[in-house]
């Protein structure tokens, strides 16, 4: 697969990304997946700094998956900062996280979080979860990476 | 809470109207859908639900054509993202165009995902399907502020 197809996770706990993961499998979600562990470590992955400086091994995600609560910057300061970065303010943003909120669904949404959904902790609503993503994000909806393709201009990174 | 969120579809073409009412029905989406024929009437109806009873008839999705007269549908969704009351209403551009310059700028202006019409009934009745389960089943609204 091409390296646009690679779903970026922002989570911190171990114990979700275990089990998305294995959700994801399930889905057959093929898809490359990059794990970030707060909102620091996306930011710098999202700006190709520090270890994240190869583009060819951490390429631009086709999907960003988010928790809200991590350590540090939140994941609404992520969201945001995504939103004012030029270059990947397109990036579809999936809000994943055990908060429901109400004022969290809104900020989400506010702040141009693409969906919002909550995580509840028994693995079948995980796999659920992935086999809606593949059904829905990865198959039928069209997003700015995936249309790169189409362009004339890809960034070569050999 | 999601089951009955209404569904404004801003769509010109009376055949994709038809053909869109009879997928959400086939996939059985009870959900109110209203209609506006271009992107003037899409607005007018997002500004008169303003006015009325706080949630009452205030479409939590919106399936937006681009191709429209009078308003195109990126600056309906330009406009709409400007409303602090619609920031957080779900609009999906469901479109025929597979221009990529139009899929950056939808997403751009806050589109929450990008479409494209489906040519069969058995694929637009899987979108439909689709429709469902994603954001009426799973997704959370942000309720109406």
């Amino acid at each position: 697969m091409s390296a646009t197809s690679v779903i970026l996770v922002v989570e911190d706990r171990e114990d979700d990304i275990i089990l998305l993961r294995k959700a994801l499998s399930v889905a057959a979600v093929n898809n490359p997946l990059h794990f970030v562990r707060n909102g620091e470590e996306a930011l710098a992955y999202l700006s190709g700094e520090g270890k994240y400086a190869r583009r060819d091994e951490f390429p631009l995600p086709l999907l960003i998956l988010l928790d809200l609560k991590l350590p540090g910057l939140s994941g609404f300061d992520v969201l945001a900062w995504i939103r004012q970065q030029e270059g990947i303010r397109a990036l579809p943003v999936v809000v994943l996280t055990s908060s429901d909120q109400l004022s969290d669904v809104n900020r989400a949404y506010e702040l141009g979080a693409n969906s919002f959904f909550v995580k509840e902790f028994d693995f079948q609503n995980f796999v659920d979860v992935a086999k809606l993503l593949e059904r829905y994000w990865l198959k039928m909806v069209k997003t700015p990476q995936s249309s790169r393709n189409n362009t004339s201009k890809p960034t070569r990174q050999d | 809470m999601t089951e009955s969120v209404p569904i404004l579809l801003v769509e010109d073409n009376e055949d994709d109207v038809f053909f869109m009412r009879r997928a959400l029905t086939a996939a059985s989406i009870s959900n109110p859908v209203f209609v506006a024929e271009d992107g003037q009437k899409a607005i007018a109806y997002l500004v008169g639900t303003a006015s009325r009873v706080e949630g009452d008839n205030c479409p939590s999705l919106i399936l937006l054509d681009l191709k429209l007269p009078v308003t195109k549908g990126l600056d309906v969704l330009a406009w709409l993202r400007q409303q602090p009351h619609l920031r957080g209403t779900v609009v999906l551009i469901l479109t025929s165009s597979n221009e990529p310059s139009d899929i950056r700028e939808a997403y751009r202006l806050g589109a929450n995902s990008y479409l494209v019409k489906p040519t069969t009934t058995e694929r637009l009745n899987e979108l439909a399907k689709a429709l469902k389960n994603f954001w009426l089943e799973f997704n959370s609204f942000a309720p109406g502020s």
